[in-house]
């Protein structure tokens, strides 16, 4: 990918949204747990939240990376990769109970399903299907706007 | 000489007498205005058809010039010019945009899109099955760039491989990069799909001229007996101009030798056919001098080398540098691109990001000096950095059998049937003698060598670019060339210094393509791609449907 640092917070919102929020709908009701899935699903939807607020910072450290890259570019395996400290942070402030809104406690096994089916979800539209209804966002570094 | 409004009968009040600009959607399209009056029948040059010299001085052009000079006069609304990769990226997206074939004229000489593209990698040494300089997702025959070409490898070979090595690229594997062969089949694919040969006039174009009353005039020269006319022209409101090279420079000191001594056979160019000096490695032992440090150069040594493990010979490879590039090197930390061993590394053209992230978006901030000095900065001769050409290359230095050297050409000899190069180095004048030489260097022509482009900075009013090319705007417009409404475009190599720098490689032309199509989308000639639109239009491109 090719991002420019508006792109990447534009991608990154927008994906975990559409993509990320129909994931979060369908893999809900077969998450392990013993939650009521209204609990699951509001859970699940402010994990969503907080991965896509604490992005925009993560996004700005991923750019100021990036400037050591001559080619200026965001390998797809670095796209990949990143779910491991963006997942441990989100999971670290979700154990010491930073997000708010949570109700109860968010089993260790559902947390690493959902995120992971989230984040591969939104990593492989990005890597191609993105480009077809968008034509112009692989041009213009990620933006939509 | 420069006029401002044709000789003759044309004056001042011209416009107001000439008809509308092309029609948006000329019902007649296509259609042939023929023959002159009869009263201007005097005025008619020997040949039936021809450019007068009254034509040939004037910057502007009315209809009734053509009809006096008995050239016939064809409608399009578009006309692209050149008929290689820039014509076909281009079409592609207006006929994706909804253009029907019988708004659109493609005026070349070629007969298929990749005619020339195929010609100059095969000669390279790029032939079908190898791997050209190109990103997966850089698909000329698919304007979503989806399915890559990794993905579509491995679609069609079932194996996971081509998907692996993009997912782990460029740090555990060199850039994927498609074969030339699966690049041409896609074309041919997607030029039957759109049509492309329906829109295809075989010819010669000489020259492009605005129109007075809007628009402009394509002279064509047809192909022998095709017509009774030495010249057809073409009246369109826009006019693409993707002419491609204008044409191969040489090393003054080897142009020098090969008129001297009428020998175009020990001293080549790597864009020429070339087969012979590797047909006489196979059978005796030469000494071949390489010039360049390009993808060209990387391209022959390889072949050198290749056939040097394969068939056991005792080839010899002196390489020359005009610059050595040792290491890394850049202005800073943020700027420092890969080097050694002569070559500077690059896994493309330019970085990465110039074709849609951080270097495009502030490319297109950039004039004049601060441009040139960005090209400079991330330009140059380069080449990528890949396992196998090291591997190779660190066998023939450890061997003896591959050397460099540094420095300029003072001159060339013959001498006991070698050629001999006087170098000039650093640490004084060396001689080499060598059985070949190979210029590997693919300076280019200046633009003005090419004989439309010649007469368009002639009469048009266009400029050159800080990197003295075709001046563009960022919707690829040729600047000064505006005619009522109609609009000159170019895309393209006479395109480079402009305010996107990868204009000569296939996704560049894609980038050219879609400012074009935009910019002709709000001058009302056809549909802007929506989402809906490229979704319905890449689901017709999956079942090979036409658009």
């Amino acid at each position: 990918m090719l991002p420019t640092l508006g792109g990447r917070i534009q991608t990154r919102l927008v994906l975990l949204a559409v993509i990320g929020g129909l994931v979060t709908l369908i893999i809900g009701p077969v998450l392990p747990g013993s939650a009521p899935l209204s609990v699951v699903y509001r859970n699940n939807f402010l994990i969503l939240i907080a991965v896509a607020v604490l992005g925009i910072g993560w996004e700005c450290l991923y750019h100021f990376v990036m400037q050591w890259r001559w080619e200026k570019d965001w390998p797809t395996f670095f796209g990949l990769t990143t779910l491991v400290p963006e997942g441990l942070l989100v999971w670290l402030l979700l154990r010491g109970g930073d997000i708010p809104g949570i109700r109860g406690t968010v089993p260790p096994d559902a947390f690493c399903v959902d995120f992971l089916a989230v984040w591969l979800s939104v990593w492989l539209v990005a890597n191609g299907p993105m480009r077809v209804p968008f034509i112009r966002w692989r041009f213009h570094g990620g933006r939509l706007v | 000489m420069l006029t401002d409004m044709p000789t003759g009968q044309a004056g001042p009040e011209e416009p107001q007498t000439q008809p509308a600009t092309i029609q948006r959607r000329r019902p007649d399209a296509g259609q042939v205005v023929p023959g002159p009056p009869a009263a201007a029948a005097a005025q008619m040059p020997d040949v039936a058809g021809d450019l007068t010299d009254e034509l040939i001085r004037s910057d502007q052009w009315t209809d009734a010039m053509l009809q006096a000079a008995g050239i016939p006069v064809i409608d399009k609304p578009l006309v692209t010019i050149g008929g290689g990769i820039g014509s076909f990226v281009t079409v592609d997206y207006l006929r994706i945009a909804g253009v029907s074939t019988d708004r659109i004229a493609v005026l070349t000489n070629l007969d298929y899109p990749w005619q020339t593209y195929e010609y100059l990698t095969r000669v390279s040494q790029i032939p079908r099955p190898e791997r050209i300089r190109s990103d997966s997702a850089s698909r000329p025959d698919n304007i979503w760039g989806f399915p890559s070409y990794a993905v579509a490898e491995a679609i069609s070979d079932r194996s996971f491989v081509p998907l692996w090595h993009v997912l782990i690229e460029p740090m555990w594997a060199d850039f994927y990069t498609p074969k030339a062969g699966q690049v041409f089949a896609g074309l041919e694919r997607e030029s039957k799909r759109i049509g492309f040969t329906s829109m295809l006039v075989k010819g010669q174009v000489r020259m492009v001229r605005k129109r007075q009353g809007g628009g402009y005039f394509v002279i064509l020269t047809p192909m022998l007996g095709s017509g009774p006319t030495k010249r057809v022209a073409y009246r369109a409101e826009f006019v693409h101009l993707a002419v491609g090279y204008p044409g191969l420079k040489y090393l003054p000191e080897l142009q020098e030798f090969r008129t001297a001594h009428h020998d175009f056979h020990h001293v080549v160019s790597a864009y020429e056919e070339h087969e012979h000096i590797y047909e006489t490695a196979r059978t005796k032992h030469i000494v071949v001098m390489l010039r360049g440090g390009g993808i060209v150069a990387s391209r022959v040594l390889q072949r050198l080398m290749d056939d040097r493990a394969k068939y056991g010979l005792s080839t010899e490879i002196v390489h020359l540098f005009r610059t050595y590039i040792a290491g890394a090197h850049g202005p800073n930390a943020w700027n420092r691109r890969k080097g050694g061993n002569g070559f500077a590394y690059q896994g493309f053209n330019y970085p990465k990001s110039v074709w849609g992230g951080q270097l495009k978006a502030e490319m297109r901030t950039l004039e004049g000096d601060q441009r040139a000095a960005k090209y400079k900065l991330m330009g140059g001769t380069n080449t990528p950095w890949r396992r196998r050409w090291q591997a190779q290359m660190n066998e023939g230095r450890q061997a003896g059998w591959y050397r460099t050297m540094t420095g300029t050409v003072d001159q060339m000899r013959l001498d006991g049937g070698k050629i001999v190069s006087v170098v000039r180095t650093s640490a004084g004048i060396v001689e080499v003698a060598a059985d070949f030489v190979i210029d590997c260097t693919g300076l280019e022509a200046d633009i003005a060598e090419h004989r439309v482009l010649a007469d368009l900075l002639e009469h048009s009013g266009v400029g050159r670019n800080p990197l003295g090319r075709l001046d563009v705007e960022r919707t690829f417009e040729l600047r000064g060339t505006a005619s009522g409404p109609g609009v000159v475009y170019a895309s393209g190599a006479t395109t480079l210094g402009g305010y996107f720098p990868g204009v000569d490689t296939f996704l560049g032309l894609q980038v050219a393509a879609q400012e074009i199509a935009d910019d002709l989308a709000r001058r009302g000639f056809c549909r802007r791609i929506g989402t809906l639109r490229s979704v319905q239009q890449w689901l017709r491109w999956a079942r090979n449907r036409q658009p």
